[in-house]
């Protein structure tokens, strides 16, 4: 009997030679590619007008290793994408916001396919919202707004994203619902009990508490790369693997060759997703910092299996984590 | 089991429905809506359990009619005896109702029926008119990937027909209906056929299945006419069904409503923002 599954680009990319995703040596598991379902674009690169200590990358208003791309190169990107039949696409930085066309990327991108922004939503207000609203209201696809935020208390918040970020964020939101938009919180699980059912629901709770009556969640665990590496190893906190002398717990950190699921490359989103960068093509938004994980200056050359041998590829295989909305 | 099943012969009238989720009442006046049209072949595209009372209704009607049904992911774990629905909901409320309706359903469906859900296909292929027809639960890929209106662009919609082979997908798994037939090449598209277990979160009761035609072959071009067709059914009686079954109020509520009340954190902006919850 036939298979229909047979028919898709998995069978052809296996052929291809796997790249590994970091410069150590070591090898890991190799994943397949099974075709560019969503496409990342790091618009601001690494520049934002926050610095959050959990940041899986050093984003921030001096960090500009990945500069603000330009706006024909996304525009040709997105063009790329369509070409290739894309799924869903992705704008983060930074803080995409701080692009000067970004309505304009907005716009186009919803021409070609659902969009997903990632956003503090700091930088959102009403006439911003409205407008978002309009893109919105005038597009066959979804546009999602994710707003970052991490706790229901400027106590719980601000420590992780900055003085003051707390209320600033809840405003940002607030105008989005205001024009008609659901937006989607985005909470890293640096807090211990965002990764427990009470605590979850707790959240939920708090939004419909300040008037969201209709919340949108997604959590996300922290990576323990970026700033937040940094952060634990001084910290002690529940991500800390750094500066564990054991060899076995060092190894511990890193996947076998045979440790994937039969059909992770349908779960683990870098079997369909890359991202694009002023500096380059990426295997996913989270590695763009790290050493070897540069895959091209050419989408087209990227559409081949990986080798998953960064710690972090470790924290989404056990979590069963997608960078989706 | 085989994941493929292929129909012989030329269709020319197809009535496809997805999601049963247990409603008889409904799947009835479906077969008798699909019947009075004329459908040469009625299908369905997986999901026969879940939400609604008495599973095993739904099970053996299916089966007694000779349905050619699909494996959706409830099938697959009622079948199988999984550990849950596969739904995979990561928001509390959602994950509660979820084990709530996956519990009941697995004790309420009996070893015969689990046994017909094991073997069921999970694609079908067929023609229709000369065009390539090709059925699946959720995507040609994967038995639960959600293709919903306003997430599955044009030119994804033409590399799934394009790598699968077929000029026309019918899909279901999310619930609400909708189609989208390719700018350049109209006789060819998707279509998500929606659930007739559960309204489509419109404020109606009634439910929807999808009816596909083809004109008479006159040697141009097939292009084939889409109609989703509205069903009432008698939704008060399931509802009281449903009570007595000790089903979640919340479920109860959406089949009286047709407002969804639960499994909202999958929907995207756009079909979130349709509804009332």
């Amino acid at each position: 009997m036939e298979d229909p599954n047979t028919t898709t680009s998995t069978s052809t990319s296996t052929d291809r030679r796997a790249v590994p995703v970091s410069s150590r040596e070591a090898r890991g598991p190799v994943l397949d590619f099974v075709g560019l379902d969503v496409l990342w674009l790091q618009v601001t690169g690494t520049v934002c007008n926050l610095a959050c200590t959990h940041c899986f990358i050093t984003c921030g208003p001096k960090n500009d290793s990945h500069p603000v791309m330009a706006t024909d190169d996304v525009l040709s990107s997105l063009a790329r994408a369509e070409r290739e039949g894309v799924k869903e696409l992705y704008f983060t930085g930074g803080e995409p916001f701080l692009h000067p066309d970004i309505l304009l990327l907005i716009e186009r991108a919803l021409a070609v396919a659902p969009l997903s922004v990632l956003t503090n939503g700091v930088l959102i207000d009403p006439p911003m919202a409205r407008r978002l609203h309009e893109l919105s209201e005038a597009s066959a696809y979804s546009l999602e707004l994710r707003v970052s935020v991490d706790g229901t208390t400027p106590e719980e918040n601000d420590p992780v994203r900055g003085r003051g970020t707390y209320h600033a964020i809840m405003r940002g939101a607030r105008c989005l619902v205001d024009a008609g938009l659901l937006p989607v919180f985005t909470v890293t699980t640096v807090h211990a009990v965002y990764d427990r059912s009470d605590g979850r629901e707790a959240f939920l709770d708090h939004l419909r508490h300040l008037g969201f009556t209709r919340p949108r969640v997604k959590f996300i665990p922290p990576f323990d790369i970026g700033r937040q590496a940094r952060r634990s190893s001084r910290s002690g906190d529940r991500t800390t693997t750094s500066g564990v002398a054991d060899e076995v717990r060092e190894d511990s950190r890193y996947l076998r060759p045979d440790d994937l699921h039969e059909g992770e490359e349908w779960v683990l989103q870098c079997g369909s997703c890359r991202t694009v960068t002023a500096r380059g093509v990426y295997p996913c938004p989270i590695l763009i910092e790290e050493d070897g994980a540069r895959m091209s200056d050419d989408l087209d050359e990227t559409f081949v299996p990986i080798e998953l041998n960064h710690s972090a590829c470790t924290t989404c295989h056990l979590e069963g984590f997608s960078c989706r909305t | 089991m085989s994941d493929l099943m292929t129909l012989p012969g030329n269709h020319r009238r197809l009535a496809v429905f997805g999601g049963v989720y247990s409603n008889h009442r409904a799947l009835d006046a479906v077969l008798t809506d699909a019947a009075d049209w004329g459908a040469d072949r009625v299908l369905c595209l997986g999901d026969v359990g879940g939400f609604g009372p008495h599973p095993d209704h739904s099970a053996d009607r299916l089966r007694e009619d000779g349905i050619v049904v699909l494996q959706g992911n409830y099938d697959d774990s009622v079948g199988h005896g999984l550990e849950d629905c596969q739904c995979g909901y990561s928001d509390p409320r959602d994950e509660h109702f979820a084990r709530i309706s996956y519990a009941y359903t697995l004790e309420n469906t009996g070893d015969e029926n689990r046994r017909w859900m094991r073997s069921l296909p999970r694609h079908v292929r067929l023609r229709l008119g000369g065009l390539r027809v090709l059925c699946a639960h959720g995507s040609p890929r994967r038995v639960n990937e959600f293709l919903w209106e306003s997430t599955t662009p044009e030119g994804f919609v033409e590399r799934l027909l394009a790598e699968h082979e077929a000029d026309l997908i019918l899909v279901t798994h999310t619930g609400l209906h909708w189609s989208r037939m390719l700018a350049g090449d109209p006789g060819r598209g998707l279509v998500n056929v929606g659930a007739i277990g559960r309204p489509a979160n419109d404020g109606d009761p009634a439910v929807w299945y999808a009816r596909i035609e083809v004109p008479v072959d006159d040697g141009a071009r097939v292009r084939p006419r889409v109609e989703f067709r509205r069903v009432e059914y008698d939704h008060e009686a399931l509802a009281r069904e449903m009570r007595d079954e000790r089903l979640p109020r919340e479920f109860v509520e959406t089949i009286e409503t047709g407002w969804w009340t639960s499994c909202l954190e999958v929907l995207p902006q756009k079909e979130r923002a349709r509804g009332r919850f």
